[in-house]
């Protein structure tokens, strides 16, 4: 009698996430999560600049020794620059992938517009494409100094400096750090939601904890450019 | 009561359709919300037009098949099914609209009426335990702790109506599926298929061409039954243990 | 335009299938007695089955767990959600959990007796029988029953009896066993043993050289009607508490299936017998839809009452104590708030007849739980009946903790049926009924807890068990297909009427005429009936009737999704149906059940059963529309509990 109502396909774990929205998910939440760290490293190493030049600089040359001897010179760097663009590759595929898809899940908009419209879906998709480009930028500007006002390789203080004296340079740090606040605020929750840690008890702490990393990071990362444009760093 | 009312009109699943306004008077507080669409129905069949079509059986908020969106929410303003929303939610001289659950997943069949087959195909790829008639052990051979028990229940509550894909801004149906997963798969009657089951009703859920979560959390705000966001955390959860195990 | 009141008797029926000897034996002889089929002669044969709710849905999944191919209706979008969801108190089983005295033999005594004497023995001992094996079956679904602490099964009593047997899932029992049976019949459906037709509705029964072999139905969202083919015919569909237009009941449920099944030689057993449940929320006005019930349970700890003097308008709170009569106190002392669902209905009627009720309309008594909060505090009453209050507080806009409820019987199930023998089987070989849609287990009145037991019992034990003995009795290779005469007869007739309905253009719409007769029923074949009331109705149905052919408005076309349609075609069979209700109600000048006739009463003013001349169950045969049916009557045996007549004083 046909009561099997299964086949048996073993296809391998990467494979099942990827092709299913819920795997997908985990994939942007792991890379966020990937990211997160990232920044939390990167924001910490920036207040260094508060110690001066000489700190800064120092810090900056520091970063391409790690590793040393084991790792050749700024290997360590690479690796993460590497680990980087897989992830932001991996969490940019996946939601622009899934946000097609969300698209055409509702080819009909409703007449009769909510009141409460989505505000986390569109502030992470608009804040997404936001950082993006603003990563792009920030390489440009300060990774390779191609639109660096004063380029000087091996000056990353100065360099900084310069950036942030700019108008444009301070106020697209300033949007996209704020596009980042907000972006974390609520991709730390789904994330934690994603990879199945909530639970009835720990969703009030795990908001806290979303919003105190945004609002660390946002103030941590901006303490720069504004120290620079009120003159407390120059 | 006297309410102006804008209602989705449209013919057939290959016809356009567009808001059509009707007035409607004499509605009392006392009416329900399809009592109230019923005076209107009589209204139009005894003027020579076609009455509105909408889904409604039980009336009493439990089979699922009402499912109008009122004013831009599922199910209308509280949190119960559109059967039992009572016209004393609104205000004389209000403006109400009416429209059908938004999905591709469920295509309009006429008017207000869309077709939520896909809910079905969702469960039959999984959604079940697998005990032909017969063949059951004796009902205390295995004690399940009641807050399993509890918890079983409270996702086996679900009506299956869809206002959680209507209000979902992805028309995303992850919590209709995590409410039958966690179900089936909190209780040691369910262990067995517990693997396939997520993986097979996440599948098919894809399938359908539903859209993903962004945990925005409008599905559990709308869910006339109060199934928890949580289920949708404990799906992800079982999905990436049944995959790992799988893969 | 006739009317009638008067009718032949044929032949009594019997039924043939019933086997003899111990009744506790009963049900395994038959299963040795039955032929089986062949497991590889299985998949050759296909079962239609008309509805998915208990019943339904549960002989579906196990026939094609069987290896039978089914096909599968129901006029809904979804299997799921048949109207059995909607139940909400429990199932019983004689498992005798709680050690409390239950046995197999005492739940078959309590249904015997509870269904006043009107029920056949052997069936009712049967389900008693089976009633273990649900509990079992539906908990390896995943069915969440209430569990204690322990992990086990927790149970209740219910309805007045004295043992503890219910198993429950909150208030939502009905949807739980409902959403298992769905889910093992999507198991069947993504196998592919089993093809379902959602939002299909059917419209008549194919019966060929006295067998029947399939179905029309109409496709309800393109309108085109089909012939379904199969072995055996299997209806699933549930009552016709609906004819009353206001009930707990579905806005869909109907008696098509049934009265069409009727109409081509099935016959239609105790029509009158329909259960009226005591507590329901009163209704509201003239735009009322539908009832809503309150589960039975609020009796355990509410208090009924209304104002001693008529017409007594003071909000319910200033009514003084002694200025209030509790009547069900007063007149049954010993049980109470507590009596059967028919005799706590009928009292409601009294007192609001006297002038006594309240609420809108005066149709309505209070159940007051001021008592109950005192006793047992906010708290301990919010914990047992929270749900439910607040269900009320939703529907009424009243706080039931402040204010006493107000309640009022309302029509909830019909014991009535299609006849059927021990197999199940109706007077049409290979048409099947069961569930509320046969007469078979209840009798006169049904107890509290036992139609989701009955509809599981059929659905996943008895008729997968006796089916095979008819199908195993007739030869595989004898298709029928559309082209057969009878078919397309069928097909025509069913045709013709639906064109009929949609080319009066009158000036009525479907929702007047089914209120028209609703309100005739309830006034006249209602919670209590009199001869002349009785010939009254009878009299004006054919009135009705012709009206409806006169002044019918059905806007649209048959080819396409038509709600009109759909209610104005259901119409035509209640107004067919309600004449037989009558003219069964008027022949049974007894009252017993669910069915009190005025005139046959105790000295104090309760039912009178009079088993001498009325000791049969009813089974009409169907003569033609505004022609008195034929009666056969079908002696009931009771040889393990004597009749005796019911007293709650």
């Amino acid at each position: 009698m046909a009561l099997d109502t299964r086949t048996d396909r073993r296809p391998s774990f990467a494979g099942v996430l990827w092709r299913s929205t819920v795997g997908k998910k985990t994939a942007m939440a792991v890379s966020g999560i990937v990211m997160l760290l990232y920044l939390v490293a990167h924001m910490l190493g920036n207040l260094k600049i508060f110690f001066g030049a000489l700190d800064f600089n120092g810090y900056a040359a520091w970063l391409r020794t790690i590793g040393e001897p084991f790792l050749h010179h700024e290997w360590f760097l690479w690796i993460v620059r590497v680990v980087l663009v897989v992830a932001v590759v991996t969490h940019a595929v996946a939601a622009y992938q899934l946000s097609r898809r969300d698209t055409a899940a509702r080819p009909t908009a409703y007449s009769h517009r909510r009141r409460r419209a989505s505000y986390a879906t569109r502030t992470m998709r608009w804040g997404g494409v936001i950082l993006g480009l603003f990563i792009v930028w920030h390489i440009l500007d300060l990774t390779t100094l191609t639109v660096n006002p004063r380029a000087e390789s091996g000056h990353p203080y100065e360099n900084a400096v310069a950036s942030f004296s700019t108008w444009y340079s301070a106020t697209l740090y300033l949007v996209a750090m704020l596009a980042l606040g907000l972006h974390i605020r609520h991709g730390f929750w789904s994330a934690a939601q994603t990879l199945g840690a909530n639970r009835p008890g720990l969703d009030r702490p795990l908001k806290g904890l979303a919003n105190g990393l945004a609002a660390l990071l946002t103030l941590g990362f901006i303490a720069v450019p504004v120290s620079v444009l009120t003159g407390v760093v120059s | 009561m006297k309410l102006t009312l804008r209602v989705w009109r449209q013919r057939n699943p290959d016809s356009p359709g567009a808001m059509a306004t009707y007035e409607v008077d004499g509605i009392s507080q006392d009416m329900s919300f399809l009592e109230m669409l019923d005076t209107l129905n009589e209204e139009l069949i005894l003027g020579g037009d076609e009455p509105v079509a909408f889904d409604h059986d039980c009336r009493e908020g439990i089979c699922g098949a009402c499912s109008l969106v009122i004013n831009g929410d599922a199910h209308g303003p509280e949190r119960t099914t559109t059967c039992q929303l009572h016209m004393r939610s609104f205000q004389d001289g209000d403006t109400i609209d009416v429209e059908p659950w938004r999905a591709a997943a469920f295509p309009v069949v006429k008017d207000l009426v869309v077709d939520r087959s896909a809910f079905d195909r969702v469960i039959q790829s999984g959604g079940y335990i697998t005990a032909p008639t017969g063949a059951a052990p004796e009902a205390h051979a295995t004690a399940v702790p009641k807050p399993v028990a509890d918890t079983a229940f409270e996702h086996a509550e679900c009506i299956g109506c869809g206002a959680c894909v209507a209000a979902c801004p992805n028309g995303s149906a992850m919590l209709f599926t995590a409410a039958k997963v966690v179900h089936l798969n909190s209780l040691p009657q369910g262990a067995p298929e517990r693997e396939s089951r997520v993986l097979e009703m996440v599948g098919q859920m894809d399938a359908e061409g539903f859209g993903g979560c962004t945990n925005t959390g409008a599905c559990a705000t709308a869910c006339p039954k109060g199934i928890p966001l949580f289920s949708i955390a404990k799906m992800n959860r079982e999905f990436v243990r049944a995959a790992r195990k799988r893969g | 335009m006739t009317s009638y009141h008067d009718y032949a008797t044929g032949e009594p029926v019997a039924d043939r299938t019933a086997p003899e000897g111990p009744i506790a034996e009963r049900w395994d002889r038959r299963r040795f007695e039955a032929k089986l089929v062949n497991p590889a002669n299985r998949r050759k044969h296909t079962v239609i089955v008309v509805g998915t709710g208990l019943a339904g849905g549960a002989a579906g999944a196990t026939l094609a767990e069987q290896g039978y191919h089914v096909e599968q209706f129901c006029y809904q979008d979804s299997p799921r959600r048949a109207h059995s969801i909607a139940a909400q108190g429990g199932i019983n089983a004689a498992k005798n959990y709680r050690n409390d005295g239950d046995s197999i033999h005492r739940l078959f005594y309590d249904t015997v007796k509870g269904g006043d004497f009107r029920a056949r023995e052997s069936n009712v001992h049967r389900l008693a029988q089976i009633s273990v094996e649900i509990i079992d079956q539906c908990v390896a679904q995943g069915v969440p029953f209430a569990r204690e602490y322990g992990g086990l099964l927790d149970t209740r009593s219910f309805g007045g009896v004295q043992v503890s047997r219910t198993f429950y899932a909150r208030g939502q029992t009905g949807q739980q066993l409902l959403l298992g049976a769905y889910q093992a019949l999507s198991r069947q459906i993504a196998a592919g043993n089993v093809t379902l037709h959602a939002r299909t509705e059917m419209l008549d029964v194919i019966v060929v050289d006295g067998r029947a072999r399939g179905i029309v139905a109409r496709d309800l969202v393109t309108g085109r009607i089909t012939t379904y083919f199969a072995d055996a015919v299997v209806l699933a569909s549930g009552g016709y508490g609906n004819v009353f237009y206001l009930s707990t009941n579905a806005m869909n449920s109907n008696a098509t299936a049934i009265w069409r099944a009727h109409r081509r030689g099935a016959y239609f057993a105790n029509p009158c017998f329909t259960q009226i449940h005591p507590t329901c929320i009163p209704r509201t006005g003239d735009h009322q839809s539908k009832l809503t019930l309150m589960s039975e349970s609020l009796r355990n700890d509410g208090r009924i009452w209304v104002p001693l003097a008529k017409g007594d308008t003071r909000p319910p709170n200033e009514i003084p104590e002694d200025e209030r009569d509790y009547y069900l106190e007063r007149i049954y002392p010993a049980f109470g708030n507590l009596v059967p669902r028919d005799i706590a209905s009928r009292a409601a009627k009294n007192v609001c007849d006297e002038g006594r009720g309240v609420g809108p309309g005066g149709q309505g008594v209070y159940l007051d739980f001021a008592d109950a909060i005192g006793r047992l505090g906010r708290a301990g009453v919010e914990e047992k009946y929270g749900n439910l209050f607040d269900m009320y507080e939703r529907i009424t806009a009243e706080n039931p903790y402040e204010v006493p409820m107000r309640i009022y019987p309302a029509v909830h199930y019909t014991m009535g049926g299609l006849w059927v023998d021990y197999d199940l089987q109706t007077t049409v070989p290979g048409l099947f009924a069961i569930g509320e849609a046969n007469f078979s287990d209840h009798g006169a009145n049904r107890l509290g807890a036992s139609a989701l037991m009955q509809g599981l019992a059929d659905g996943y034990f008895v008729l997968p068990s006796t089916i095979n003995d008819y199908l195993a009795r007739h030869p595989l290779d004898d298709a029928v297909d559309a082209t057969h005469p009878a078919a397309v007869q069928v097909v025509a007739e069913t045709t013709e009427r639906l064109a009929k309905l949609l080319a009066v253009d009158g000036d009525r719409t479907p929702d007047s005429f089914h209120r028209e007769i609703g309100e005739l029923m309830w006034e006249y074949c209602g919670m209590a009936r009199t001869d002349a009331g009785l010939r009254k109705a009878l009299d004006r149905i054919p009135h009705i009737r012709a009206e409806f052919w006169r002044r019918i408005k059905v806007p649209g076309t048959g080819e396409e999704f038509n709600q009109s349609l759909e209610k104005a075609n259901r119409i035509v069979d209640y107004l067919e149906l309600a004449e037989l209700m009558c003219l069964d109600a008027l022949h049974r000048a007894e009252s017993c059940g669910g069915h009190f006739r005025e005139e046959s009463q105790t000295p104090d003013g309760e039912a009178a059963r009079r088993d001498e001349e009325f000791g049969y169950a009813a089974a009409w045969e169907f003569t033609g529309t505004g022609e008195a049916p034929v009666l056969h009557k079908e002696d009931l045996v009771f040889e393990y509990v004597h009749p005796t007549q019911r007293s709650y004083a």
